[in-house]
């Protein structure tokens, strides 16, 4: 009986529901924390309350919100850049050649060094408004979030597979519906994967961008991390605690509410002929779908998604690539002429820049600390190995434990690990510890978390059969870990420590000082150089430290992470 | 095999039971009150179908898995882990991808603390041994499947087990390369190359079975239970086309159509309908091809099934199920190793598109319980859907939850062919949307 015989029938499924009681409070509780956080950015910066914090937890939650806003403003600004920059790099061969190793780059550098430069560039875009500095958050989250969705965009168009790639080819499906149907989807995986982890990483540089200082002036944004660091200013550890207690629930509901309800989603686009073993729908997910207004509502966002990518875009009809005319020679010639003049004069910048004031002892001076950074780097990653491998290998291998163990290590990994260092200072000052050695850890807080759900994945993920032959073998102790497990897991356990490392040179901008009310703390090394640079105003400096701490980067990355990664997955893969 | 030297008892199961405890149901038992014992000089074969807890048997003697309850005695001691003696080859393989052909075959002496030089020299004994010469330094990835499952076999072989056991290590290599490998291993077993004392196979190939083995076990499924038990009284090497041969293969065939005996104490024909039982994994279009099959010429509606399996290459595994779930569908009926089609199957064979899936929403309707139910609520029900959960929920009070969740796919994709209802995977939820 096709519904349309039962008009009413058809109509009381789009009656709302009790589920639609609970997402209609939902939605209208987001409209207007979203209008209320648009006024607060629209004022200008000498009005009453606009910069102004204050430690009464009472404001937590308009604080948290205004965070959250910030993080999501960010995400927007961060998928456009990953639709037109990845797609772009991924089309033309002659932007390709550029932007994809310039996106590398970007990927390496410390994106807290660069806090000084774009506070300055955004309030003098908005001289005199609380949007410039709003800008510069967002751009500081921006930055933490955009590179490597890129990446992952980039490569999912660059490997999107021939059949399909023919089929859209033959029904004459339009450049832009092309992008649509199948590029898109095809790169949805990987893309939701990504921005959520880049999420992850983004509270923390949210909480780091709150509260600026540049030479002499100071300025908050209302937030919890401007909070944190009024809190530190004001010795007040209670409200240290409050604000730690706000973000965990925080984070507890965007993972909640979205970190899962996406990822289930997006599983449907893998790109997989076998049907792989499905988890249950997170509650969120199982909701919007139950919800009839809510569902009537996507329906709708779908219909209107659908018409529009399915427009052609396009007069002539797109041509496979071996049936294009070869490119042209001249235009290729244009095209590195032009290239070369930018990077020449963009040398010159740099060189006229930084030789306006630094020496050659300076320089030496910034790469001596950076190895100071860099011991400390190795060791930590040496030392959250060696604590964290075994605990992942033993849960991942005991499917129940893996289960309640790895959304917690995701959770860990979003969780600001800065909200938790004034509680590690506290300690330090107290018992007058050694701060070179003692600050350290404070670096690999929040990244070490990469490490142990890679590991668990890998170790969840180990053939049975492979188990079973090596206890068939009676393989056992420094053997099995040698032959049998650490092979097996290597790969993703590249993954998390390349994550996990970059992480840490990022954190030791704001790990090798601390201060507690008026003592600080400083450790020697690079990240203290840059931010001692920051806060006493000097550009040049900063730009030094920066550009070093971008070379160690890029360097431990060629040196030791892309061999070992390209051997693991050469070798060591099990596919 | 040196008929000189005395046999010894090597393996004693006795009174074996695996059974898996689901909350609040009844246990899942998937080997019950299962004996088998293994001397020297022997080659068996655990011979049945899918799910009927042989590879589980298998693993129970490698010290792989516990037994729920009995005894599994090697060489006079009580199994309680991997024991020494005994290696195994594995359907997959399972070769370390991380470790060259000679690092594999290596790995288990590594394990026992054989030194260095030895492990070498044994090692590249048994790659030769196994006709690998030439490939130690590859990585499995580089090889075939063929010469991959040479290198299992060679590292099983290196430890030199007293039992080698080998869970359907045949069943993923093409048919040419089985055939070798298998002709290989017996000619090498009956020259006495092997450093064997007794080989337990585990097949669901009926050809295989008797080529191979002296001892035939034959399980039934559900639970699984050791239904017969043959001696294969040919010498090596074995003709397949001598007419003994084809007549074993042949009984075997019998046997395992034979209609399991129904239980008297529950046999009250009411209660007929009450537990449902798993449908066979088998698509629509399988099932129609193989009716147009026997309805033409030369089986015109008769055919027997060791014949039939040659001429469409199908596989125990495969042609089992397909013939179970058209005698449950009442199209065709298995005896004795053959298969006759009914009236309806021969309807059926004749028809065009529509009235097939007409006939097949009746058959649907007549004999599974499950699809008639969910079409029942759906009719019943104002909005006209359902849930899936609640179906399967049910289901997993009677069987296993794979088996449930195979079911409940079948399930719909019989529904949906025979257009009964239609199914959203997303929500999980039937309807009789699109339904005419």
């Amino acid at each position: 009986m096709p519904s349309s015989t039962f008009p009413s029938l058809a109509a009381s499924r789009r009656l709302p529901n009790a589920w639609d009681l609970v997402a209609i409070v939902c939605v209208f509780a987001a409209l207007m924390s979203v209008a209320h956080v648009a006024r607060g950015t629209w004022v200008p910066l000498s009005a009453p309350d606009a910069t102004a914090v204050s430690l009464d937890p009472s404001n937590l939650p308009n604080y948290a919100v205004r965070t959250t806003m910030r993080m999501f403003a960010a995400l927007v600004a961060s998928l456009l850049f990953t639709f037109t920059y990845a797609t772009a790099a991924a089309k033309s061969r002659r932007a390709g050649l550029v932007m994809v190793p310039v996106l590398d780059i970007l990927q390496s550098v410390p994106i807290l060094g660069f806090l000084t430069f774009t506070v300055v560039f955004f309030m003098n875009l908005f001289p005199g408004q609380v949007l410039g500095l709003e800008l510069a958050a967002i751009f500081a989250i921006f930055t933490s979030q955009a590179w490597n969705m890129a990446f992952s965009m980039y490569q999912s168009l660059t490997t999107v597979p021939r059949d399909l790639e023919e089929a859209s080819y033959s029904f004459h499906l339009s450049a832009w519906q092309r992008f649509w149907r199948l590029e898109v989807p095809f790169a949805m995986p990987g893309l939701v994967w990504n921005t959520m982890m880049s999420m992850s990483g983004g509270w923390f540089f949210v909480v780091a961008s709150e509260a600026i200082s540049v030479g002499d002036n100071t300025w908050s944004l209302p937030g919890i991390g401007s909070y944190v660091a009024l809190a530190l200013q004001k010795s007040d550890i209670r409200a240290v605690f409050y604000a730690i207690a706000t973000m965990l629930l925080v984070i507890l509901a965007y993972d909640q509410l979205l970190f899962r309800p996406l990822v289930a989603w997006s599983a449907k686009f893998r790109f997989e002929t076998t049907a792989g073993a499905t988890a249950d729908d997170p509650w969120m997910l199982k909701l919007i779908r139950r919800t009839r207004l809510l569902g009537a509502l996507g329906d709708a966002v779908a219909g209107l998604f659908n018409r529009v990518s399915g427009l052609r875009m396009s007069l002539a009809r797109p041509k496979p690539e071996a049936m294009r005319k070869p490119p042209s020679r001249a235009v290729d010639v244009v095209f590195y002429a032009a290239t070369a003049a930018a990077i020449a004069l963009a040398l010159w910048e740099i060189v006229s820049f930084v030789s306006a004031s630094l020496t050659w002892s300076d320089l030496g001076t910034a790469v001596l600390l950076g190895s100071f950074t860099m011991i400390r780097v190795i060791v930590l990653m040496i030392v959250a190995t060696l604590i964290w491998v075994p605990i992942g290998v033993w849960l991942g291998l005991r499917p129940v434990w893996a289960r309640r163990a790895q959304p917690l290590a995701q959770f860990l990994a979003a969780f600001p690990a800065n909200l938790l260092f004034p509680p590690f200072v506290l300690f330090i000052v107290y018992f007058h510890l050694n701060t070179d050695i003692w600050l350290t850890p404070l670096m690999v807080l929040g990244t070490q978390w990469y490490i142990l759900f890679n590991v668990i994945a890998g170790a969840a993920a180990f053939p049975g059969d492979l188990r079973e032959a090596a206890a068939n073998f009676r393989i056992g102790g420094l053997l099995w870990w040698r032959k049998v497990i650490i092979p097996g897991i290597m790969s993703y356990y590249v993954t998390g420590a390349i994550t996990a490392s970059g992480g840490s040179w990022n954190a030791a901008i704001v790990a090798e000082v601390a201060s507690w009310g008026d003592t600080h703390l400083a450790a020697h090394g690079l990240g203290a150089y840059i931010a001692d640079a920051t806060s006493a105003g000097d550009m040049h400096k900063v730009v030094l430290g920066v550009v070093v701490m971008s070379a160690y980067v890029i360097m431990f990355n060629r040196v030791l992470w892309r061999p070992l990664y390209a051997y693991a997955s050469r070798r060591l893969t099990l596919a | 095999m040196d008929a000189t030297v005395a046999t010894e008892m090597l393996l004693e199961v006795r009174n074996c039971r695996q059974a898996y405890h689901k909350d609040a149901a009844t246990d899942l038992v998937v080997l019950d009150d299962v004996a088998l014992t293994l001397k020297s000089g022997e080659i068996v074969a655990l011979l049945g179908r899918s799910g009927s807890g042989k590879s589980t048997l298998l693993r129970i003697v490698a010290g792989l898995l516990k037994p729920t309850a009995g005894d599994v005695i090697w060489r006079g001691r009580p199994v309680d882990g991997p024991a020494d003696g005994v290696a195994m080859v594995f359907q997959s393989f399972a070769l370390f991808p991380w470790l060259t052909v000679q690092e594999n075959v290596e790995l288990g002496l590594e394990a026992l603390g054989v030194p260095r030089d030895e492990r070498e020299r044994r090692a590249e004994g048994a790659i030769d041994l196994i006709g690998l010469g030439g490939f130690e330094s590859a990585y499995p990835k580089e090889l075939s499947g063929g010469m991959r499952q040479r290198v299992g076999l060679a590292r099983a072989l290196v430890v030199h087990p007293d039992l080698l056991l080998m869970d359907e290590p045949f069943s993923a290599l093409d048919v040419l390369t089985a055939e070798t490998l298998r002709t290989d291993l017996i000619d090498l077993w009956s020259e006495g190359k092997l450093p064997l004392k007794s080989v337990l196979m585990v097949t669901h190939n009926i050809e295989e079975a008797v080529l191979m083995a002296d001892r035939i076990l034959v399980f039934s499924s559900n639970p699984g239970r050791v239904a017969s038990e043959l001696a294969v009284p040919f010498a090596h090497p074995r003709n397949r086309l001598d007419p003994a041969f084809r007549q074993m293969v042949d009984d075997i065939y019998a046997l395992m159509t034979r209609r399991p005996v129904k239980d008297h104490r529950v046999a009250a024909p009411v209660a007929a309908a009450a537990a449902p039982t798993p449908l066979p994994p088998v698509g629509t279009n399988l099932m129609a091809g193989l009716l147009e099959t026997l309805a033409a010429p030369p089986y015109s509606g008769h055919a027997d099934l060791p014949a039939l399996a040659g001429t469409l290459q199908l596989e125990l595994d495969d042609l089992f199920p397909l013939g179970e779930a058209l005698q449950l569908l009442g199209f065709a009926v298995l005896e004795e190793g053959d298969i006759r089609l009914t009236d309806a199957g021969r309807t059926f064979a004749d028809a065009d598109t529509d009235d097939r899936k007409q006939q097949f929403a009746q058959a649907l309707r007549a004999h599974v319980p499950l699809v008639a139910q969910i079409r029942r609520v759906l009719d019943e029900r104002e909005n006209h859907r359902a849930s899936a959960v609640r179906f399967r929920d049910e289901l997993e009070d009677h069987m296993s939850p794979e088996y449930a969740a195979e079911t409940m796919r079948v399930a719909i994709s019989w529904g949906r062919y025979a257009e009964l209802f239609s199914y959203d995977q997303e929500a999980e939820q039937f309807s009789l949307e699109d339904i005419a």
